[in-house]
């Protein structure tokens, strides 16, 4: 029973910091409501046009190659700091590693991903 | 105790399997020539090599057996169980009946089904129906013997719904199958609880032999339910031989069986499927004879069974439906025997049976063939000038079948009421006797209405009434012959040979002990008197004064009514049993917990999704909150249980 | 800063084989299929094909080895190389039925194969998985491969419903099977399953935090086999994907997750098995009775098999309840009739269906024993398979768990499991009837020239006779598979060549 008590400290903790929070807020921040705050956010701008424009499928593309070096580098770092001690095992592994990235990059590059037109 | 091994026996299962083949791919192309042939040929060259195995165990001492081995089938852990055969007395007995009539009835089925399109399917089945059953009697053990239950089950929804287009014969297929079903359910805990428990004393095995000698175990009192392993499991198994064949509770499928073709009806009645709970039974007497309850109840199921069927099938009209009954009836006759511990006397009365009910259906089958279909007995009458052959071996099988002195089911059916008497069942025996009065009165109700008495056929039939072509009536005379010398193999002690067939199956049987001596003759003179009374009503009613059983069925119209409807059964089956099962897989788990609960927000089927874009964010949102809903409510629920673990 | 010592991870390449060569293929697949036009793509599909037979030989050659590599992280016995051939077998007869489907519904083939083989890898290490982790990663390479693949039909919306649903709802359960591990791992220190299992020696019972570790994990795979009340995504997802797809995901998806779950559970979490038998106990009972009943009134066949699979899922669970060597033998030989029936069940919907117009509603069949009685019968086969009738192998599949069950105690369990077995019977049949005794106009697209499905049908058909008739060494093969994994939970018995 008493091992239970960690579990219990933790939700209970979770569920206070959220309380917490709302009321905070609800307290301290003020409400002016005006027909200008109720206005969609653009970076301090008044909205121009629909918020459900259209952009290109292009961008989603593009984000979607820089997670391939993204992972990468998350990866790889830790890596290149161990270098000595992981030795040639760690190279190997790192190479294999790219390779794969690689040939998704290959892929995406064969298929026309990273054709703009 | 002798074994020896006689790799025939593969043969006899290996022939009519070759049949199914030949049948299925070569039949539609070679034609119905080859197939006419191929088809009864199979089940005769099996029923040679039958012969032959026979012909062998005679030769060897009382109690011996063939054997083989075919393969290795399942081996788990320290389970085994072989693809293997056995022919002893009692399968041997068996396995002559079923291929014996059964090639008979496939000579009569190649001039029946002459006007058939479809006789290679036709065929195919009825190869498959005989290979099924041929398996189930020479099974070794009871899970081979499982594999045949479960064929004859298969084949009789296929060929009873043989004529598929017709919706209401289709629905009758698949009653057959739900309720043989139920049976099977009950079959299966029985071979699981015979498992369960020889494998707990390390006993693994099925076979019937090392069961047998295994016995100990069984009569054991079974703690969790506090009586004899016995018990229990010939309780599940009886209600697996309730369904196959048609006892109270799960008789309402036989009945209508009927649609199928008439030959069909005569391999289901006579030969296999409906004699396989019998034989099912007579087969494990070892274990059933430990377990004093469960014979009490096959004994009373069974003369309640006989007795009750007998009653319906005196107002029937329809000369197949009248047959149909009859043979729940007859049954619950063989079942009386094995109940009693006769378990000889229900095989002697399986073998007799199958001789005069496989003729009484062949005879119906060749009147309604003459009749172009017609099968109401209210519109036959006088046939026995035109159908002269018919008629002959008709009266034969009738006379046989009401057990009359020197026809075979005097024999069977004297020997039964007799072990029922002296073993002290007499409510059973009285019972009995008073079904023997039906069953002559039916029969001959039967016979009067159809040949005798002036004729009631629709004009246009009468025309071209004929005589059936000798493909058919020469299985009839074979079979008018059997019924009457069929039963001679067993005469009544000390006449002659007397005795021979019970001492026969001694060995596997064992050996009955009357309780009670008393004089055989007097007791088969009562029955006898009975049987004459029903014969002498049914020329009353029916020959003397036509006008009368009218008036009867008027002045009882509630009692008529009730016998024509067969006690309602099946009304009350579908009340209490298909309605609510449908209303609770329909209405509330379909429509309410699934469609209701879940998609009701928003109608998710994706049908409307497709046709409607605005619906899709619908879905999205509604549906996939419910699936989560029901999914944290199974989370609150573990972990519901897992602090109340913890807590405790 | 000590060395980092290589030795002790005893690094052995011959028992990831197969999955090596799986993972190389679907990049190879990937490469080599990007030139390659929709309507042509048949050649891959072979291609796909001889690499997925390459990696089945190799596992082959690894069948009897046992023990432990990359130090722990890889379970090398009997029960990985079971699951990765029966994987493999589902793979190569799921890639037999897209060889024309892709082309006919124009769907991309180069993208398709690889996410196969790359799911398939995941299934495969979810099989050979020695640790937790390396479990969950390959239950989540499975997972997101096969969550693309269920919306393959990009055009149609029923597709995307059915992906974004499984995506959702996956992740999801995602987060229960990873904070499950995590609260096993702090329970007991470590990820490894073996130590964990030499961990549990100890008396652990009311730990809550392993116990609230198991619940999550329970919950994880319990999605994953959709078990009720987790199955609510099965229906819609199975309906919407690609039919090959809903074939892979019923047969290959369950062989993964089962896979992971049978070795978690019943091998490594056995000795505390009370503390989770009682919650299978109760989900088996639902999933039967569940899955059965709702499939009694489904009109769309590829939904009344979803249901069909759900109920499935529960007679495996039913064997997982009993636990023990003779339960575990009885599941694995299920799950090879189980993978065959099924398979073959699919592969007969997918020839009915025609150029992009799937034909998935049961009325559909209607006389389609007139115009197709070869068809019809596989079909036939496979529905009385799924029923349990002699002697086709679902009958000794369920035979074995319920005798297992039995011999556990669970009497109630394996009533309520043969009632609905008996219930089970109503659907499947109805399919029968549908195809043999209605008139209709079942329509079947030109079978002649679509070879690899015909090779499918009469595969599965015959594994399905086949394990049924002769389930001796199957069977036999199974029970040692499944005491193979005790094996991997002590220390290297065996050694294994690098």
């Amino acid at each position: 029973m008493l091992t239970w008590v960690p579990i219990g400290v933790t939700i209970g903790f979770a569920a206070l910091v959220v309380a917490i929070m709302v009321t905070i807020n609800r307290l301290v921040a003020p409400r002016h409501r005006s027909p200008v705050k109720d206005l969609p956010f653009e970076c301090g701008n008044p909205p121009s046009g629909s918020a459900w424009g259209r952009f290109s499928v292009h961008f989603y593309l593009v984000a979607i190659l820089f997670l391939v070096f993204d992972v990468e580098v998350i990866l790889l770092i830790p890596w290149a700091a161990e270098i000595r001690r992981l030795a040639g095992f760690g190279l190997g592994e790192a190479l294999i590693f790219i390779a794969v990235l690689v040939v998704g990059l290959v892929y995406a590059w064969q298929r026309g991903a990273l054709d703009w037109d | 105790m002798m074994t020896a091994p006689f790799p025939a026996l593969g043969l006899i299962l290996l022939l009519p399997a070759l049949g199914v083949a030949f049948n299925i791919f070569l039949g539609p192309r070679l034609g119905r020539r080859a197939v006419n042939f191929a088809g009864p040929a199979a089940i005769f060259i099996a029923f040679g090599v039958g012969c032959w195995a026979f012909a062998t165990l005679l030769a060897m001492p009382p109690g011996s057996a063939l054997t083989v081995t075919l393969w290795p089938w399942i081996e788990a852990g320290s389970f085994h169980v072989d693809f293997a055969l056995r022919m002893d007395a009692l399968s041997a007995v068996m396995t002559l009946v079923v291929s014996g009539v059964g090639a008979l009835i496939h000579v009569y089925s190649a001039g029946y089904m002459a006007h058939d399109e479809d006789y290679a399917r036709y065929f195919a089945y009825m190869n498959l129906f005989t290979l099924s059953m041929l398996i189930l009697v020479l099974a070794d053990n009871l899970l081979l013997m499982f594999v045949g239950w479960e064929g004859v089950g298969l084949c009789s929804y296929l060929l009873i719904a043989f004529w598929y287009t017709n919706p209401e014969f289709a629905y009758n297929g698949r009653k057959a199958f739900v309720v043989n079903r139920i049976g099977d359910a009950g079959f299966i805990l029985g071979i699981l609880t015979l498992v369960y428990v020889l494998g707990a004393h390390g006993a693994w095995t099925l076979a019937f032999t090392d069961m047998r000698a295994h016995r100990d175990i069984l009569a054991e009192v079974w703690a969790p339910f506090g009586v004899p392993v016995a018990t229990v499991a010939g309780l599940l198994l009886f209600l697996g031989a309730t369904g196959k064949s048609a006892q109270i509770p799960l008789y309402v499928w036989l009945p209508d069986a009927m649609v199928g073709p008439t030959p069909v009806s005569a391999l289901i009645h006579a030969a296999t499927m409906v004699t396989a709970g019998v034989y099912m039974v007579v087969r494990l007497n070892f274990l059933f004879i430990l377990s004093p309850t469960a014979m009490e109840l096959i004994a009373t199921v069974a003369g309640v069974t006989s007795f009750f069927a007998a009653t319906i099938a005196i107002v029937q009209p329809d000369i197949k439906r009248v047959l149909a009954y009859s043979t729940i009836s007859q049954i619950g006759y063989m079942f009386l025997g094995a109940g009693v511990g006769a378990f000889a006397s229900g095989i002697f009365h399986v073998m007799t049976h199958a001789f005069f009910k496989a003729l009484l259906f062949l005879c119906a089958g060749s009147v309604i063939h003459a009749l172009d279909g017609e099968q109401d007995m209210n519109r036959m009458g006088g046939l026995w000038r035109k159908l002269p052959i018919t008629y002959a071996t008709m009266l034969i099988a009738t006379l046989a079948i009401s057990a009359i002195p020197g026809f075979s089911g005097y024999f069977s059916k004297d020997l039964i009421l007799e072990s029922a008497f002296n073993s002290g069942h007499f409510k059973l025996w009285l019972l009995g006797v008073i079904t023997a009065d039906l069953t002559s009165f039916y029969m001959f109700r039967l016979i009067f209405m159809t040949f005798h008495g002036s004729s009631r056929v629709d004009p246009h039939r009468a025309e071209h009434l004929h005589e059936s072509p000798p493909v058919m009536t020469i299985p009839l005379f074979i079979l008018a012959v059997l019924s009457i010398v069929g039963g001679w193999v067993n005469l009544p002690k000390g006449l002659l040979w007397g005795d021979a067939f019970v001492r026969f199956l001694a060995p596997v049987t064992g050996t009955y002990h009357p309780m009670i001596e008393v004089s055989g003759a007097a007791i088969s003179l009562i029955a006898l008197a009975s049987t004459l009374l029903g014969i002498l009503f049914a020329w009353l009613l029916y020959i003397r004064q036509p006008e009368l059983p009218g008036r009867i069925s008027d002045a009882l119209a509630a009692l008529y009514r009730t016998l024509l409807h067969k006690y309602y059964i099946d009304e009350l089956y579908n009340l209490v049993v298909s309605r609510p099962l449908f209303w609770i897989a329909g209405p509330v788990l379909a429509r309410r917990v699934d469609k209701g609960g879940i998609d009701g927000v928003v109608d998710g089927s994706a049908l409307t999704v497709e046709n409607s874009g605005e619906a899709v964010r619908r879905v999205e949102t509604g549906n996939v909150q419910h699936y989560v809903l029901v999914y944290l409510f199974g989370v609150i629920a573990i972990a519901a249980y897992y602090v109340y673990l913890v807590i405790r | 800063m000590t060395a980092f010592n290589l030795a002790a991870i005893d690094i052995a390449w011959l028992p990831i084989c197969p999955l090596i060569i799986v993972g190389v293929s679907a990049m190879a697949v990937l490469l080599a299929g990007v030139r390659v036009r929709d309507d042509e793509s048949q050649g891959l599909g072979v291609l796909t094909l001889a690499l997925i037979a390459l990696a089945f030989v190799f596992a082959l050659g690894l069948l009897g080895q046992s023990g432990i590599a990359f130090a722990g992280a890889i379970a090398a016995d009997n029960f990985a190389v079971f699951f990765e051939l029966v994987i493999l077998i589902s793979a190569a007869l799921v890639v037999l039925m897209s060889i024309d489907y892709l082309p006919a519904f124009g769907l991309s083939a180069a993208e398709y194969y690889a996410l196969l083989l790359f799911s398939t890898f995941g299934m495969m290490l979810m099989a050979t998985g020695g640790d937790l982790i390396v479990i969950f990663i390959g239950f989540e390479v499975m997972s997101i491969s096969v969550y693309v693949l269920a919306g393959f039909l990009r055009r149609s919306l029923k597709s995307n419903e059915a992906a974004l649903k499984y995506f959702v709802m996956g992740a999801f359960s995602t987060a229960f099977l990873l904070y499950g591990i995590a609260l096993v791992y702090g329970a007991t220190g470590t990820i490894k399953l073996g130590p964990i299992r030499a961990a549990l020696s100890n008396p652990m019972a009311g730990n809550p935090l392993l116990l609230s570790g198991i619940g999550l994990m329970l919950v994880g795979f319990g999605f994953k086999v959709a078990a009720v009340p987790f199955h609510m995504w099965t229906p819609d997802a199975y309906e919407g994907a690609p039919t090959p797809v809903t074939a892979f995901m019923a047969v290959g998806v369950k062989l993964g997750a089962f896979a992971g779950f049978i070795r978690i559970f019943m091998v490594h979490l056995g000795p505390v098995s009370p503390d989770w038998s009682i919650v299978l106990w109760v989900i088996a009972a639902f999933t039967m009775t569940v899955g059965n009943l709702v499939a009694l009134v489904q009109v769309n066949i590829k939904r009344m098999l979803a249901y069909s699979a759900i109920a499935h899922a529960g007679y495996i669970l039913v064997g997982m309840t009993a636990a023990g060597s003779q339960a575990g033998g009885a599941i694995l030989y299920y799950l090879l009739g189980y993978a065959f029936t099924n398979l073959g069940a699919f592969a007969a919907v997918i020839a009915l269906e025609r150029r992009g117009v799937e034909s998935d509603l049961i009325t559909n069949y209607r006389g389609l024993a007139v115009r197709h009685p070869g068809l019809a019968a596989a079909m036939a086969l496979f529905l009385l398979s799924l029923t349990g009738v002699p002697p086709l192998a679902g009958f000794l599949g369920k035979f074995y768990i319920f005798s297992a069950a039995l011999n556990a105690g669970l009497v109630w369990l394996v009533v309520i499991a043969v009632i609905n077995s008996v219930i089970s019977a109503y659907y499947y049949i109805a399919v029968i009837v549908a195809m043999y005794m209605r008139e209709g106009e079942a329509v079947v697209g030109a079978l002649g020239r679509r070879p690899a499905v015909i090779t499918a049908l009469a595969v599965a058909a015959i594994g399905t006779v086949l394990i049924g008739i002769y389930p001796e060494p199957y069977i036999t093969g199974a029970l040692h598979a499944f005491n193979s994994a005790f094996g991997a939970a002590l220390p290297r018995t065996a050694s294994i060549l690098p």
